[in-house]
């Protein structure tokens, strides 16, 4: 169980970018974020992972405050991060970031089983260098593999649809409904995608580094409006939802 | 082989340069400290010693498949400097792996040196990868100096790829290599590159591409870390159509530094010669996203240099 208690966080100037977030995303479900972008999605998945450390407020992993805690830590303590942006690197091949993710020696096996997931071949790909040279889906779907392959309390996905063609996407979908079920973990999925909100148990809509709305799919869902007409933009809309 | 001729040292080096697992499979001369310790020709790959200078010439026959040749050397006290000339012929249509590789080990304050000569002449259609380690041990205070030199001479479509490392402890270098490619040559060097402490690293170049269709492809990478310095050049002549391609990518942790100055020269209207440079320090982002899979700053940081140094390809 993840607590995100009154978390605010401030640029380095003073702007105020997330202003007193209260969240508790819980095992065994499936949260999804959304909300306009530019809204601070990102940046508190950034601050739950460490990446930024709140000005004010309190995190909380099972009871225990990690707030204070830096990145490895907060790895160590069973966070796992997807990036929106998945990061290059000359030389380190798909083998030796998974091997790094799992933190232990994965069999071949095993490896396959993970690729497989996101829809990647282990033969072709598990020797290609993570650098320019793959495509924006491939590393985007490397880049889920590495937190599959984690053991983790909490797994965060920043946008997996991003750039993954429609075919993935469906077998995605699927991982992350197994997710659900197989693993006791919390699901966390940032995403702007219709078909990821249909499977969310609980929906949080964040704009302007607030929370607008949050609560079960079936509450929120019909407020969103997306398929509305018009401005269906959620912001200034105070939605008070528990 | 000879096994009582090699000592406790060298058989540590060659592990670590060779990959070696207590026996060569084939053709093979091992040099120790300024002489060679054992050698062994096969029916197809002939090893001579030199009678003029030190060294050997090697001769690999005409047309075989898939055939391998080792030829390590190790300087494992102070005080030794040692220069061999070692020539290669291969011949037309010879399909070849070469393992070279050195190591050099310093017992006292003197220092010790290892300055291989090799000459290639690679004639049409044949096939030759070239893989050196170059490794520097020992508690001395001395030098530990490798001095490669290589001289490459392509036939008609003949293709070298050179892979050649230097892992660590080599306090200077200075590494030259030439080549000259005829009709459809091919040549491909992979170079890493690890400097610490005060080493001192130079690198340099030079590429004359002087029959139609020949290509390089020259890709190096290198990590100054500590103190060291490393210098790289090089140059890439192109006087017919042919293609060339050059990279030279740095990373620099702590004072490390490093002067790269590729050099292009182009005399033919159809030569197209790319040079790709980048120095600098390990992106931030890397090591944070390794820090999310849980490992320490120096930890992430170890696996990057492990994998940009072992990851030329
Ligand atoms: N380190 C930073 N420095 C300056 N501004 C930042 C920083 N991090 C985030 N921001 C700003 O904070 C706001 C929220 O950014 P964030 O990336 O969290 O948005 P998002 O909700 O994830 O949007 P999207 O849907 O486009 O991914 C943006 O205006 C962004 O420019
Ligand atoms: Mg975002």
């Amino acid at each position: 169980m993840l607590k995100l208690k009154d978390v605010h966080w401030d640029l380095p100037d003073g702007e105020e970018l997330i202003k007193g977030v209260d969240l508790t995303i819980s095992p065994g479900r499936l949260t999804v974020i959304t909300g306009p972008n530019g809204g601070g999605k990102t940046t508190l998945a950034k601050l739950i992972a460490g990446l930024y450390m709140p000005t004010s407020g309190k995190i909380f992993l099972d009871d225990r405050d990690i707030t204070d805690l830096g990145i490895t830590e907060r790895a160590k303590a069973g966070i796992a991060y997807a990036f929106q942006q998945p990061v290059r690197f000359k030389g380190l091949t798909v083998r030796q970031l998974l091997q790094i993710a799992s933190g232990t020696e994965m069999k071949e096996f095993e490896m396959c089983h993970i690729l497989e997931k996101v829809g990647l071949c282990a033969a072709e790909y598990m020797n290609r260098p993570l650098d320019t040279h793959l495509s924006g889906g491939e590393s985007k779907r490397i880049e889920i593999a590495t937190v599959l392959a984690r053991n983790a309390s909490v797994l965060i996905f920043d946008e997996p649809e991003a750039g993954i063609d429609l075919w993935s996407f469906s077998s995605l979908i699927d991982t992350f409904e197994k997710l659900k079920t197989e693993k006791s973990g919390a699901l966390l999925i940032i995403s702007h995608q219709e078909r990821i909100l249909n499977i969310a148990d609980e929906i949080v809509l964040i704009a302007e580094g607030k929370i607008r709305a949050q609560g079960g799919r079936d509450e929120v869902l019909p407020t969103l409006n997306i398929n509305g007409r018009g401005c269906g933009c959620p912001l200034g809309r105070e939605v008070v939802n528990g | 082989m000879a096994r009582e001729n090699i000592n406790e040292t060298s058989l540590a080096m060659l592990k670590e340069i060779t990959d070696w697992e207590g026996l060569f499979d084939g053709a093979y001369s091992v040099r120790q400290d300024g002489s060679c310790a054992d050698m062994q020709s096969t029916a197809t790959i002939k090893i001579v010693p030199k009678t003029d200078n030190p060294g050997i010439d090697i001769y690999i026959q005409a047309g075989k498949k898939k055939d391998i040749v080792y030829i390590p050397a190790c300087v494992t006290k102070s005080g030794v400097d040692d220069v061999v000339y070692n020539d290669f012929h291969v011949q037309k249509d010879a399909d070849v792996t070469i393992v070279a590789g050195c190591g050099v080990h310093t017992t006292d304050d003197e220092g010790a040196r290892h300055n291989g000569i090799h000459r290639f002449f690679i004639e049409p259609g044949a096939h030759v990868l070239y893989k050196e380690k170059h490794i520097g041990s020992g508690a001395g205070k001395g030098l530990r100096v490798i001095d490669p030199v290589t001289d490459v001479v392509l036939g008609e479509g003949a293709v070298l790829e050179m892979d050649t490392q230097q892992l660590s402890g080599v306090d200077r270098t200075v590494r030259k290599t030439n080549a000259k490619l005829d009709k459809r040559a091919k040549l491909v060097i992979r170079e890493s590159l690890l400097t610490d402490d005060d080493n001192v690293a130079e690198t340099d170049f030079e590429v004359i591409m002087e029959g139609e269709d020949s290509s390089v492809d020259l890709i190096s990478r290198s990590v100054a870390k500590g103190e060291s310095r490393q210098n790289y050049h090089s140059h890439i002549i192109g006087n017919c159509r042919c293609t060339g391609h050059s990279e030279c990518d740095a990373i620099l942790v702590g004072n490390g530094k490093v002067n790269a100055s590729p050099e292009l020269f182009a005399g033919d209207l159809d030569a197209a010669l790319i040079h790709e440079a980048a120095i600098g320090k390990i992106a931030g982002e890397q090591i944070i996203k390794l820090q999310t899979l849980g490992l320490t700053e120096q930890e992430a940081e170890e696996k990057i240099i492990e994998g940009f140094l072992t990851g030329v390809e």
